[in-house]
């Protein structure tokens, strides 16, 4: 009952946090942060239990909903999704914490925006642990409701239009899915007998070679948008300019890996000959991804824009990683996931807090912020350092497992894509020589540094961020007995040393 | 019996009848208008059904006029309440639901 | 070569806190913050001064066991076990590394010595320690790492450190955008690193250098030759090495204590160790080694024409080592034959160099941190402990018997004529012929500082540095007298390193007796001080820069126009592209989806039109439309 129960809290939550009369302001935010931190701790006595041997689901729970289409309410978790959902249950009291002050100024009360987390918590938690791809689907739709409304409601300046152009991107994914959701169920009720949409089940499903490219297809683009990648990706750096750095976090951090998780989840099990065929045009996108991102970051002169083509670039790694079909690159992207989630939060952040507290996000307002507010620049540069992928740091692990593992597949593709370690030493340097390094610039002179809670905020994920870079078993551990089971569903072929004992 | 005659006098009603919605702008004119349809239609529907002995072009017709004395409740309700806030019975006067 | 040969035959739990102590240091001194103002510089002092002790130790138990038993290695834990891809914490000290951990703990702790005095009025004196002690042990993780991706750590973490200190002063944004050339030009050599990770897990599924060396031998020599290019790459990049040696020269902007620890004795000299340390992998591959001979030469010439044309004391001595390091690289490109004169080179380059750096950190700090040697002149009355050991170190580094340089860069010569045929003698003369150039360069330096006349500001009043700053420096240049002659007696360095680095390795008959080339070699420097003489010493040197001076002085002056070289290749066609592809991004990828929802807004609003509101309109279009519907169904019908 772990999973429900993750699931309830923070919808319970925000329940309350809607029953409270108007002002209560920071009584809203006490609860909300309050039932995150309870979610969090509930998230971690679930995973103390996890068995890591095991490669299939555990937890699983499985109630009929809608009998007359088999549609199951079912639950459960494997490595990938444990390690994604401990990532959202961390980040979301993280979030909470960092954006106290957020949501001010926008068309609905502040209590509104923390019952709207809480909101979406849940349905981060759902999406990853949906067994039944009807549910699933539901939760992969429900999502973009409370995102709209934080967009749209408590964003920029050009908040309206980005919340339109995202969730009108994630319709048309949706919609893509969804017809590849009910090719899904008329297969196997003419080869079941019965309707089903349990995803067990549905990996042995037969499935003619023609169909299974179009239903991959169907899954796939819906994926590829949330994920983001090139050419789909336009909708992210104007929904993470105009969300607030919090929301920003979740969106980039969290919700974008739905679409990554999907890939791993539902296209490479349910339709193994489709992945083969396209997997080398997929490893192409990805790598386009890969350095595009990276060099539309160079040229980036907003902030917050430029953390969002990094994260292009980051979520091309990760589907390198998936589509080269190997255990190294696979146990990579995994560990990329999790990894690009703090490193971007930790970013986002401070980012967040440098914006608040000059009025400005344009990179060129800030300089000589070292000398100004050193805890923060000290955040900001291992937040950077974090995103460059330097050893030691968590993603430099990820990176490496990747890059390393894609090399024994698609050799070219592998070494393309080294070349964005440059271009992220471009990206990241050249954002702090012009806000950190240099003379303090005018207006610079007196902004005040990090308060206690935003340091308590960030110091949990600069912790994270370094403990991983060391010790990154913790989590390999988990994640590596699941890709196994991926890769043995996908029929892929582990590529053994070229030179031999 | 040769329906001919009826029919023809049927479809003179209807065409009468759909000119006059048409072209006429007086909103009671255009409903009588439908309502000369509407009884074109019945005419033609209980030709055929004493042209084929089957008594269901008769319920049919009956149907019609219960409909249409629904309609003209609503509708000259509708017409009536229009007229005494802008002073005109013109459908041309009320296009408010354009573009 | 016989590839059954166990790296580490012991183990040693002392490894580990080779790099903790530095470690810990770093750490105290970045989270305290001001509160450790006080005390830091001690702490870091004491730290590095601590490694240095557990390297002593070590090395005495290194010397009491023999030859083929002297790696000792510590297993730490399992650190990544990803699949297929497994990677252990693991340190290895074998005779190779502990001469890199001595000189890089030795001379560090004499560094941070002299940094106590050197920094002592800056406001920031213990963030500069806490870098050192960073980069220490970065450094010590690089050459005890036990695979190619431990080195790897402390490969990039050396880059960190030395991106920190070059910038340590990045107020100044020129300074800024030095520390991130250098990072961003090593990061290109990192790509070689790991390319080299990706052939070697792809090859032979490990990256231990173990693993690797196993399978070392002729059967892999494609792999073996690719996987020396990407690791020439990386050590191109790391040492400044052409073609991506531009980063060298701005690296100066740092605290000269870091010029003379980082950029000169340790970190630049690290892409020597990893060719060394790979000897297994340009053993197996001798289209690498020749590539690797090739940079070495180019860059020694290189960096000896660009030495010879600038007026900034610590660019002249950073040209230097651009140029002596590639001496040491050409001779790591010859193989066994070559490899312990490379290390020789390298220690003893340690030693003169660093004393010179901070010979000139000095002299800087005598004169009001200016750098010009055209306002320096006579400074030997001023400086005279400061003249005296940077004097040392001038003819420890232009090779004159019997200090140090002599015997080490000697040993390369040789090695090089010994290479064989014509390829001998061409790398044979270009080593002597950067040495009567070296001999220039090097006497202009002097001469320009030391002697002559006066030239220097009249608000300048040279001083001798405190003890704390000179008794480091005399330390260094006993080491600049002392070590050539340690390391070359009885070839004690070459016998301590051929079990790692040369093992069954037989040489050949000498292409040239050793006396010959020793001859030849003092010749060329002789030259090279006489032609320096004529310049410099009959002709007063003036205090401002000549601008009236052949177009080779102005191209030298330029470092031989290596950045107008990597601008108009790189950087500007790098900015256009970004500037393009964000035009294209916003005009034709994002056009395309705001194209479409224009589209769709556009035909909503033409069809609309059709909803006239009147309802005459309406009922002619129903009217049509049955009439359409007949007509279709009777067309059905016929």
């Amino acid at each position: 009952m772990y999973l429900s129960s993750l699931l309830l809290l923070p919808l319970i939550g925000s329940a309350v946090i809607a029953a409270l009369p108007a002002g209560r302001t920071l009584l809203a935010k006490q609860i909300a942060l309050g039932t995150s931190v309870l979610t969090a701790l509930l998230g971690i006595a679930m995973a103390l239990q996890f068995d890591r041997a095991l490669g299939t689901f555990q937890f699983v729970e499985s109630h009929e909903w809608i009998t007359s289409f088999g549609v199951k309410y079912g639950l459960g978790i494997d490595g990938t999704g444990l390690v994604l959902i401990l990532m959202a249950l961390f980040l979301a009291p993280i979030v909470i914490l960092a954006s106290w002050n957020e949501g001010q100024g926008g068309r609905f009360s502040q209590k509104a925006f923390f019952a709207l987390l809480l909101v979406l918590e849940t349905f981060m938690v759902g999406v990853f642990a949906a067994t039944d791809v009807f549910l699933f689907y539901v939760f992969f739709e429900a999502m973009l409701i409370p995102v709209y409304f934080l967009i749209g409601s408590f964003g920029g300046p050009n908040r309206s239009y980005a919340a339109v152009k995202f969730l009108l991107y994630s319709l048309l994914g949706g919609l893509l899915m969804l017809a590849a959701v009910i090719g899904l169920y008329v297969l196997t009720k003419s080869q079941f007998g019965a309707p089903t949409f349990d995803v067990t089940e549905l990996s042995a499903l037969n499935i003619d070679q023609n169909l299974q490219r179009w239903l991959f297809l169907g899954f796939f683009i819906a994926f590829a948008i949330k994920a983001p990648m090139w050419p789909l990706h336009t909708w992210l750096p104007d929904a993470a300019s105009a969300a607030t750095p919090g929301t920003a976090i979740l969106l980039i951090g969290v919700l974008d890996k739905v679409g990554t998780y999907g890939m791993i989840r539902y296209c490479l099990p349910l339709f193994p000959e489709a992945s083969h065929y396209f997997a080398p045009a997929i490893v192409v996108l990805a790598v386009i991804s890969i350095i595009y991102g990276a060099i539309l970051a160079i040229g980036q002169k907003d902030l917050k824009r430029l953390i969002a083509f990094t994260s292009i670039s980051h979520f091309g790694f990760i589907v390198l990683g998936i589509f080269a079909m190997t255990s190294t690159a696979g146990a990579g992207a995994t560990l990329y996931m999790f990894n690009h989630g703090f490193s971007t939060a930790a970013l986002f952040m401070v980012a967040g807090w440098m914006i608040s507290r000059r009025n400005s996000s344009t990179i060129a307002d800030f300089g000589g912020l070292q000398r100004v507010t050193p805890v923060m620049a000290w955040m900001f540069f291992i937040a950077g350092m974090s995103s460059l992928a330097l050893p030691g740091l968590s993603s430099f692990i990820s990176e490496v497992l990747v890059l390393v593992g894609a090399y024994q597949t698609y050799p070219v593709a592998a070494i393309i894509s080294t070349f964005a370690i440059v271009l992220a030493a471009l990206y990241i340097l050249i954002v702090v020589q012009r806000s950190l390094h240099g003379p303090i610039a005018p207006g610079n002179e007196t902004l005040p540094d990090l308060t206690t809670r935003e340091r308590v905020a960030i110091a949990p994920v600069i912790a994270i961020i370094i403990f991983l870079g060391f010790v990154p078993s913790v989590l390999l551990n988990v994640i590596n007995p699941t890709v196994s089971h991926t890769l043995m569903q996908v029929q892929a072929t582990e590529p053994t040393p070229t030179a031999g004992e | 019996m040769n329906p001919n005659n009826y029919l023809v006098l049927s479809a003179l009603l209807f065409s009468i009848g759909a000119i006059g919605v048409v072209l006429r702008r007086n909103a009671i004119v255009v409903f009588m208008c439908v309502e000369l349809m509407l009884n074109a239609a019945n005419l033609a529907f209980v030709t055929f059904a004493r042209l084929l002995g089957n008594l269901d072009g008769q319920v049919v017709a009956f149907f019609t006029m219960v409909v249409a004395a629904c309609e003209v409740v609503v509708g000259l309700a509708i017409i009536v309440t229009i007229f005494r806030s802008r002073r005109s019975a013109s459908v041309d006067d009320a296009n408010l639901l354009k573009y | 070569m016989e590839a059954t040969h166990a790296l580490a035959s012991g183990t040693s739990s002392l490894l580990v806190w080779l790099i903790a102590l530095p470690a810990l240091g770093a750490t105290i001194l970045l989270l305290a913050g001001r509160r450790s103002d006080k005390w830091g510089h001690l702490l870091a002092t004491g730290l590095s001064g601590a490694s240095f002790v557990v390297g002593v130790v070590e090395l005495f138990k290194m010397l009491s066991r023999d030859g083929e038993s002297r790696g000792v290695a510590q297993h730490l834990f399992t650190w990544i076990n990803a699949g297929s891809f497994r990677v252990e914490a693991g340190l290895l000290l074998d005779q190779l590394s502990i001469c890199f951990v001595l000189l890089i703990t030795g001379v560090g702790t004499l560094i941070h010595v002299y940094s106590i005095a050197y920094m002592e009025h800056d406001h920031d004196r213990r963030r500069f320690f806490s870098y050192l002690n960073l980069f220490i042990a970065a450094m010590l993780l690089l050459v005890l790492g036990d695979s190619f991706l431990n080195l790897y750590v402390g490969w990039e973490g050396v880059g960190l450190a030395s991106y920190l200190l070059i910038g340590f002063w990045n107020q100044k944004p020129a300074y800024a955008t030095a520390a991130k050339k250098a990072f961003v030009v090593n990061r290109i050599g990192d790509m070689g690193l790991s390319f080299a990770i990706m052939i070697a897990f792809t090859a032979f599924g490990t990256v231990s250098f173990q693993g690797v060396a196993d399978h070392a031998g002729p059967d892999h020599k494609q792999v073996m030759t690719w996987m020396g290019l990407a690791l020439l790459l990386a050590a191109a990049g790391k040492s400044a090495q052409f073609p991506l040696q531009s980063w060298l020269g701005d690296a100066m902007a740092g605290p000269t204590p870091v010029s003379a620890l980082i950029h000169a004795a340790t970190m630049v000299t690290a892409g020597v160790y990893l060719i060394t340390r790979s000897n297994f992998v340009f053993d197996s591959a001798p289209t690498a080694q020749l590539m690797v001979v090739i940079v070495g030469v180019v860059t020694l010439l290189f960096g000896a024409l660009i030495g010879t044309a600038k007026d900034d004391i610590k660019k002249a001595l950073a040209a230097s080592t651009m140029s002596q390091i590639g001496y040491m690289v050409l001779a790591a490109g010859l193989g066994p034959a070559g490899y312990a004169f490379a290390i020789m080179h390298l220690l003893t380059h340690g030693f003169f160099k660093a004393s010179m750096f901070l010979g000139a950190g000095s002299v800087m700090h005598g004169m009001n941190d200016e750098v010009d040697m055209r306002k320096f002149g006579r400074l030997r009355v001023a400086m005279p402990i400061t003249y005296l050991t940077f004097g040392l170190g001038y003819l420890a580094i232009i090779g004159v018997p019997p200090f140090s340089g002599f015997f080490s860069k000697d040993k390369i010569i040789e090695a090089a004529f010994n290479a064989g045929g014509a390829r001998g003698w061409i790398i044979g003369l270009a080593a002597l012929l950067g040495a009567a150039i070296t001999a220039f360069y090097m006497t202009r330096v002097m001469v320009m500082t030391f002697f002559g006349q006066k030239r220097w500001a009249d608000d300048a009043h040279p001083h001798e540095s405190p003890k704390l700053m000179t008794a480091p420096i005399i330390i260094l240049s006993v080491g600049s007298i002392a070590a050539g002659a340690l390391f070359a007696f009885g070839s004690s360095l070459q016998q301590w390193l051929e079990p790692v680095v040369a093992r069954g390795f037989v040489e050949g008959e000498p292409a040239l007796p050793p006396i010959i080339v020793s001859i030849m070699a003092l010749v060329a420097v002789a030259l090279g001080v006489a032609l320096a003489y004529v310049k410099y010493v009959r002709v007063p040197v003036e205090a401002v820069a000549p601008a009236n001076v052949s177009i080779w002085t102005r191209f030298a002056r330029r470092d031989l126009l290596q950045d107008a070289f990597n601008e108009a290749v790189f950087m500007r066609p790098g900015q256009y592209l970004t500037r393009a592809l964000s035009f294209f991004d916003r005009k034709v990828v994002d056009g395309a989806v705001n194209g479409t929802g224009a589209l769709f807004g556009g035909l909503s609003v033409r069809v609309r039109r059709v909803q006239t509101g009147y309802v005459r309109t309406y009922a002619l279009l129903i009217l049509f439309g049955a009439a359409l519907v007949l007509a279709a169904m009777l067309a059905a019908r016929i």
